[in-house]
């Protein structure tokens, strides 16, 4: 009796297993790798809220060709080693047809090999260059290039006459990649870097390592390069120094609470951004303007906070998936060819255009200079 | 070196040496009356900044910093009276790992109440960019306030430990807890007293420094680990120790910046408390006579 009762178990639970599959393939189901809490929450959490407003909308549109769409949405806590199982995880055991993420650069080349093993589309929400660069065929990335913050700030200073410059970075990824690009690029903007330093993400007070930079009288301008919330503290110690040195952020600076956090310091601070801090004051016209002023109604009118453009990242990737898998159905080989052929797409962080040599898509122009007038963001118009 | 970068150092440290400390103090208080390092500490300063900044939409400052302190004095208790008070007799070992433990469900309730964001109160005299010159160095005003706040508190502190009979029970109790039960002392309460007075101590540390370092739901940890640092290396439970300590370790911090790169500030900073723990482990100013006769 036993034994038949367990047959008739074994024989009901293996139909469940090989009816289940057939339910879900109506469904398209994507993957999401993204540091929701930990450290880098300031980036996972705008990423995973703005992912799953994108997915009730599609559905509430009927889907991509019909079909639902399920996001299956794994926190790694900003862990590069949770990130390799979780991803594991989204590949072998939920078998979806595409992750989005994950939310930093460490992650994202920790899983990187894995998604090529895989075949699998990988449209990271990371910004360092290295990702795309050497090319890998299943990796993808929506956050415009450090190289190109670089280049911004490096030929705004050509036209301030800034010549000798301090460079000072944050301990992350983010920040170790800026280093790199802006050492390699100084030279070509005949631009010399006399101080660099490092702080780290959780450091409290800075003002020792700001004391030293302005003894060196050598120096006429500052990179304060960082995506962590330290950067608003360098500002602040450098105006309390009493030190009027020009500050130029990198493009880790768009995020309005970081300006809070400087305050009246924060005045007149240079960086390059992605349109979607001036969504409102771009031409009528311009490409991106409905769609950067649609999502920053939508995300702030369902989540009370403040759109930024790190939400803007996981817009874009949500976006590409969409409009590759309207075009490639389910098949992945399909779906990685159609994002390469996606041309002049607009998205949060500019124009895409997707080619088989380039899976990132955006050019120099896809910055603005900004600056802080009055806490807000501005267009910087020069001097 | 000029005189004028010499003296921007030495604020510098004045002002990282005067956080440890006040941190440190913290860990003392409840290692005097325990025994045990209560490593959710860092914790305590978490929420008297949060509580602060929250309690400013509604009350003006010194109010709202007031009540953060009664609340998060609050929370000390609720802690001490659900996790450790009813222990039968418990070890060293098991009451840290439970502290551990509660530092890390205070860190994540924290985060789901107010996000990942950063926040701060706002300065108390003036503005971001506002600043005192003291003998061509620039200092924020806000630094003075931290100054200050930790130098009353050890004069507060020492007062009340030699001087009140509360205190001196609760000295009583960790020199001895046996002895000090049969002198009809109520040990249960004055472990819990502990909690609330370090909570306290904490969460007025928390607002105050708010301005200068920020407020956010896992600060807590790094301030906790440099407060450790400084507790042992003032000696743990005296508190002119914690603060000679803190200010040692934040000027040579400070200075260190001028001749290695700022990255290795912490490590320097670790390396000197190793060595402290391999040649003097009852710290610089702590007895070894004494450290012999408590168990950690």
């Amino acid at each position: 009796m036993k034994r038949i009762l367990g047959k008739t178990l074994c024989a009901f639970a293996a139909t469940c297993l090989l009816s289940a599959p057939s339910v879900w393939a109506e469904n398209i189901k994507v993957g999401a790798l993204l540091a929701v809490t930990g450290p880098s929450s300031f980036l996972g959490g705008p990423e995973a809220r703005t992912l799953e407003m994108m997915v009730e909308q599609a559905n509430a549109k009927g889907g991509i060709n019909g079909k639902k769409i399920e996001l299956v949405l794994k926190d790694t806590a900003g862990n590069p080693e949770k990130a390799i199982s979780l991803a594991k995880q989204l590949l072998e055991e939920e078998n979806v047809l595409a992750v989005l993420g994950p939310s930093s650069s460490g992650e994202t080349m920790a899983v990187k090999k894995i998604f090529e093993d895989a075949k699998t589309p990988l449209i990271s929400c990371a910004a360092a260059e290295v990702i795309v660069n050497p090319l890998a065929s299943w990796v993808f990335k929506t956050p415009q290039n450090d190289s190109f913050a670089a280049i911004k700030i490096f030929k705004e200073m050509n036209k301030l006459g800034i010549a000798k410059i301090a460079v000072l970075v944050d301990n992350s990824g983010f920040g170790k990649a800026g280093k790199e690009q802006l050492q390699k690029i100084a030279p070509d903007y005949k631009i010399e870097i006399v101080e660099s330093e490092v702080y780290d993400a959780k450091a409290t007070d800075l003002s020792a390592v700001v004391a030293k930079i302005k003894a060196n009288e050598a120096v006429q301008g500052l990179i304060n390069w960082s995506i962590v919330p330290a950067q608003s503290i360098v500002v602040k110690n450098i105006r309390q120094a009493g030190w009027q040195v020009p500050i130029f952020q990198s493009h880790g600076f768009g995020n309005i609470k970081y300006v809070e956090a400087a305050g009246a310091a924060a005045e007149g601070v240079i960086f390059p951004a992605g349109r979607l801090l001036m969504a409102d004051l771009l031409p009528e016209g311009h490409p991106q303007k409905t769609l950067l002023v649609q999502y920053v109604k939508d995300y702030e009118g369902k989540y009370q906070e403040t759109a930024s453009t790190f939400g803007g990242h996981a817009y874009d990737a949500f976006m590409i998936f969409e409009k590759a898998v309207a075009v490639g159905g389910n098949d992945k080989e399909k779906i990685r060819e159609a994002i390469e052929g996606l041309k002049n797409l607009p998205g949060t962080g500019g124009m895409y255009n997707f080619s088989a040599t380039d899976h990132n898509g955006l050019t120099l122009d896809a910055f603005e200079m900004m600056t802080v007038k009055n806490g807000k963001f501005v267009p910087y118009t020069g001097k | 070196m000029t005189s004028e970068l010499f003296i921007q150092y030495l604020m510098a440290g004045i002002t990282y040496g005067s956080i440890y400390a006040i941190v440190a103090i913290g860990f003392n208080i409840i290692y005097n009356t325990t025994g045990i390092i209560n490593f959710a500490q860092g914790e305590f300063v978490m929420l008297g900044g949060m509580l602060s900044i929250t309690f400013l939409q509604y009350l003006p400052l010194p109010l709202a910093i007031l009540l953060a302190v009664v609340v998060t004095m609050g929370i000390g208790a609720a802690i001490e009276m659900l996790f450790i008070r009813w222990l039968v007799n418990p070890g060293i070992l098991r009451m840290i790992i439970i502290t551990i433990g509660i530092s890390i469900l205070i860190r994540e309730a924290a985060l789901h109440v107010w996000g990942a964001n950063v926040r701060s109160l706002p300065y108390f005299f003036g503005n971001e960019i506002s600043t005192i010159a003291i003998f061509g160095a620039r200092v924020s005003p806000q630094v003075l306030w931290v100054v200050g706040t930790c130098s009353l508190m050890v004069v507060a502190l020492n007062i009340f430990f030699q001087a009140t009979s509360i205190g001196r029970e609760m000295r009583a109790c960790a020199a001895n807890r046996i002895a000090a039960v049969l002198c009809g002392i109520d040990t249960r309460n004055m472990v819990t007293l502990s909690f609330v007075l370090s909570a306290g101590i904490g969460a007025l540390a928390g607002a105050v420094m708010s301005p200068i370092t920020y407020t956010q739901y896992d600060n807590g940890t790094g301030l906790a680990i440099k407060g450790f640092t400084v507790a042992i290396l003032g000696g743990l439970g005296n508190s002119l120790g914690a603060v000679a300590g803190g200010l040692l370790l934040g000027i040579i911090e400070a200075f260190s910046v001028s001749v290695v790169p700022l990255a290795f500030q912490d490590a320097i900073a670790i390396a000197i408390l190793l060595v402290i723990l391999f040649v003097r482990p009852h710290g610089l100013f702590g007895s070894s006579a004494m450290a012999g006769l408590k168990e950690f």
